[in-house]
């Protein structure tokens, strides 16, 4: 016992929390072959949180870098969500990119056209804000508060576009009813939450690589560590945030496109009902460290799949927030984060 | 023909829904403005106190009408010995709803006010939210989707039904008066000025042996209960209250927008923004074309509160709360050149 | 022509003034240091110097230029490079990593001054894999200045280099200092321990609530009782 606990002591911390989380997961996956958990929530609990990965870790980098709650941030997924349908559902069909159905998902292959559009758009987007709002803010030395209320205004607006031009009904993408794998002991997988699941591991794995491999992507780590070190080495920070905002605003862009599709419907509000949950993995997994997020998104989608058994799905949120809470009072740096 | 009693009628409607939202604007102000406590759970607070006022004075709940909640239930006739009839009733319902909300505001304000700004901010939305869910859900309380309906007037058999908006016009400007008097000399008394020294220095305030915390705290339901009555009276005024009134559209950030429009910090800026912002809504209806869509309404509200901190950022009035002057005034630095 | 000349420089945060009329001169390839009671205002002029404050009046030239408003961004690109006192390495970076960031404007191959950097802080190559916030206090000045010469500077600014190290390490990071001038890099140096620095300085100034108190060479200061009584701990 005393040899294990030296061991424990001699990996940096974040080893064993590594190491725990992974351990939650398994003793999860445990409990669903045992039928005290539904296993089919558990999986899509997982893709759930795959998708609110991308919009987490955009959140957890302008947490990290602009050194802000970017409250804003959910309806960046609903308008990235929204420039999509538009594209797919008005623009395509009259230039004649118009199919659904390619394989077994329901989507066709104007969405991967469709996609990376509106992460451009999305990126040009809080690019411009960034120039005609938070950088003249940024300029007066405005404390991160105002920052966040300023974000909120954003959020407001945005959200009020959305809904004066597509209105407040519900929409979708076109698409096609395909059937759903089944996979033993009783879980069924829609084909799309493949794609997703797919597509997320790819953008996480190329971030990855990004902040490890490139420049600027160190020099985005380096700002989060100290911005103003960094620009005593010469860094443009200037630059470095504008990165940031592309990078997090083409993610939760990802993030809506995704959740529309997971979800088989589009809502103004789709993005601020998650933003709460959002903020809850940023928090449970440590601000500003981007694979943090992605552990804490994962926790808190299967949290929340998870205690539909139990609860009211309407108590989805009030889970994720409840998650919240409980580390803010006992670890408020989060499970991968550093001790100030 | 002009109808003048129309028109008075409606702009006496207005009026008491701005004096209602100043009320609301007074305690965002105690919050914010006196303690910079980054509430955006106004809603929270808001659907307290109605539904608690609601609960407290509306006729037992009929299950020929579907209703079937377990509070509420004609208290004043229950409890036979307060038989003060239903007016002197409201004045109770009016100081519970301050009370639960105050109440409310001391457990969430223990567990989170210790934390960042920031986080306080998510927070108060999160329990804004999960306070709607609970309303929504479980019908016991108060009805769920359905609502509370037949919310009584108060002092509604004084005067004649077409002259009841004049009345309750004078009870909410009476409220907003008290309520305005209190804030103003508690912000004078010692109590407030320990709390203007937070502001300015919170750091050197707590070595000088204050609590920090409990200041903040004694703050926190200090608004809450403002928050509450305004609640109240909205209840009494529109008479019907369910979950989906609490849309944080108009339960809270129309509230922000008011206060950052009118100037944080400063109690008369309150009441002028909400004035100023209740009429730009009200007045949109009328305006032509897509402007008018209720849908833009949030686009109104957002680009309101972006604008006014870029361009304006103390509101009209000015103010003394440190928005446009961070505590820590930066250093002169040079800007990086893009 | 003095390489770094400030002139009369009025300086602070906010509404409080710091420096209240300071000048200095370095020549280049000159060791400089600043010494002062805490609060003089040493750091505040290395921060105006590099344009992380901006004075309310005064002339900063470097190399014959005005510096006075210039971005630190700017200003780093012209040969002159800061090392602040503390927070000085970025934490969640390796070593290399660090020392790339150093390099950051570089146009060129840093390949090779990476390796003349780590040939003057050998104890730097074993661990540059391992994240600067590992790194011991002596380790995490080294790196920090280290930091600072990827660039190749004509000069160096110093924020109390040798500050929370212990008395051995003191001693070892000052005498890097002398070899790092002696490759013709001029060194400011503001300094806590100011005996041992004034020992390698070839010129110093006393500053003392936010002005200039005196200036001599370094050996005639630390010979000077008074300066000895009141700035140099009897």
């Amino acid at each position: 016992m005393a040899i294990l606990n030296q061991m424990v002591r001699r990996l940096p911390p974040r080893w064993t929390a590594g190491y725990s989380v992974l351990a939650g997961f398994l003793i999860l996956l445990i409990l669903s072959f045992l039928p005290v958990i539904k296993l089919e929530l558990v999986v899509n609990g997982l893709f759930l949180g795959a998708i609110m990965a991308l919009g987490a870790i955009g959140l957890s980098l302008v947490y990290g870098i602009h050194k802000f709650a970017h409250i804003a941030h959910g309806d960046f997924m609903t308008l990235g969500a929204y420039v999509a349908l538009f594209l797919l559902g008005m623009l395509f069909p009259r230039i004649g990119l118009e199919s659904t159905g390619l394989g077994p998902f329901t989507f066709g292959y104007p969405l991967f056209l469709a996609l990376p559009l509106s992460m451009l758009v999305l990126a040009a987007v809080a690019i411009g804000l960034d120039v005609g709002i938070y950088r003249r803010l940024r300029r007066r030395g405005v404390s991160n508060v105002v920052l966040a209320m300023t974000s909120l205004g954003v959020a407001i607006a945005l959200r009020g576009l959305v809904q004066v031009i597509w209105g407040g009904s519900t929409w979708q993408y076109p698409r096609l009813s395909m059937p759903f794998y089944q996979l033993p002991m009783g879980v069924r997988i829609p084909p799309d939450n493949l794609f997703i699941g797919a597509l997320a591991l790819i953008l996480v794995l190329a971030l990855y690589l990004f902040l490890t491999r490139t420049k600027m992507g160190k020099a985005m780590r380096a700002t989060s560590d100290n911005l103003e070190l960094a620009r005593v080495s010469g860094i443009n920070t200037e630059h470095v945030l504008w990165f940031t905002w592309a990078i997090s605003a083409a993610l939760a862009a990802t993030a809506g496109v995704l959740l529309a599709l997971f979800q088989a419907q589009l809502l103004p509000i789709m993005g601020w009902r998650i933003l709460i949950p959002l903020f809850a993995a940023v928090i449970l997994g440590g601000i500003g460290n981007p694979y943090g997020a992605l552990v804490g998104a994962l926790i808190i989608g299967v949290a929340g799949e998870v205690s539909t058994q139990w609860l009211n799905p309407a108590y989805k949120t009030v889970v994720a927030f409840s998650i919240m809470i409980v580390t803010l009072l006992l670890r408020p740096r989060g499970i991968f984060g550093v001790r100030e | 023909m002009i109808d003048i009693t129309g028109i008075l009628s409606y702009i006496t409607g207005f009026a008491i829904m701005a004096v209602i939202y100043a009320i609301f604007t007074l305690g965002l102000n105690v919050h914010w403005g006196y303690t910079g406590l980054f509430n955006i759970g106004i809603a929270g607070f808001f659907a307290v106190g109605a539904y608690t006022s609601a609960l407290l004075t509306t006729a037992t709940p009929d299950p020929l009408l579907f209703e079937d909640y377990i509070f509420g239930g004609n208290l004043p006739a229950l409890l036979g010995v307060f038989n003060l009839g239903i007016d002197l009733w409201f004045f109770i319902a009016l100081l519970a709803a301050g009370a639960v909300c105050g109440l409310v505001a001391l457990i969430i304000g223990f567990i989170t006010l210790r934390l960042r700004e920031d986080y306080l901010a998510i927070t108060t939305l999160g329990i804004a939210e999960s306070v709607r869910f609970i309303f929504l859900n479980e019908r016991w309380l108060a009805n769920g989707s359905k609502g509370l309906y037949r919310i009584p007037k108060f002092l509604g058999d004084l005067v004649s039904p077409q002259n009841y908006v004049y009345l309750y016009l004078v009870v909410v400007v009476v409220v907003l008066v008290i309520i305005y008097i209190a804030v103003e000399q508690i912000l004078k008394s010692p109590w407030g000025r320990v709390l203007k020294a937070i502001r300015e220095d919170e750091v050197t305030t707590a070595a000088s042996g204050k609590s920090v915390f409990s200041f903040k705290l004694q703050s926190f339901i200090l608004g809450a209960i403002i928050m509450g009555i305004g609640g109240a009276l909205y209840a009494h005024n529109v008479r019907f209250v369910d979950p989906h009134t609490f849309d944080p559209l108009l339960a809270t950030f129309i509230i922000w927008a008011m206060l950052m429009v009118g100037g944080s910090g400063n109690n008369k800026g309150a009441i002028l923004g909400a004035f100023v912002v209740w009429g730009i809504w009200s007045g949109t209806q009328f305006l032509p074309g897509f402007l008018s869509d209720p849908n833009f309404r949030y686009v109104m509200i957002g680009l309101l509160i972006v604008a006014v901190i870029l361009l304006r950022p103390g509101g009209i009035l000015g103010e003394e709360r440190r928005i446009s002057r961070p505590v820590q005034p930066p250093a002169e630095t040079t800007s990086p050149e893009t | 022509m003095s390489l770094l000349q400030v002139k009369e420089v009025i300086s602070g945060y906010g509404e409080t003034e710091i420096l209240h009329g300071v000048s200095i001169t370095i020549e280049e390839g000159q060791i400089v240091t600043i010494i002062g009671p805490n609060g003089s205002g040493k750091s505040t002029l290395l921060k105006t110097i590099f344009g992380l404050v901006r004075p309310k009046k005064g002339q900063v030239l470097f190399n014959g230029q005005e510096i006075t408003s210039m971005a630190p961004e700017t200003i780093v690109r012209k040969g002159l490079c800061y090392v602040p006192q503390s927070s000085n390495v970025f934490p969640s970076l390796s070593i290399h990593e660090n020392l790339e960031m150093g390099a950051f404007i570089r146009t060129d191959d840093f390949r090779h001054r990476l390796n003349e950097v780590y040939d003057l802080f050998p104890d730097l190559i074993e661990r540059r894999n391992d994240r600067a916030g590992t790194l011991s206090g002596g380790q995490r000045q080294m790196l920090a200045v280290a930091r600072a010469l990827m660039l190749d500077p004509i000069m160096l600014l110093l924020d109390e280099p040798s500050a929370g190290l212990a008395p051995n390490l003191v001693t070892s990071v000052l005498e890097k200092i002398l070899g790092i001038n002696s490759t013709g890099v001029a060194i400011l140096l503001v300094e806590q321990n100011a005996r041992e620095a004034l020992k390698l300085s070839g010129w110093g100034y006393i500053l003392a609530s936010g002005q200039n108190q005196l200036e001599d060479k370094g050996e005639n200061l630390l010979k000077n009782p008074e300066v000895a009584r009141l700035y140099l701990g009897g």
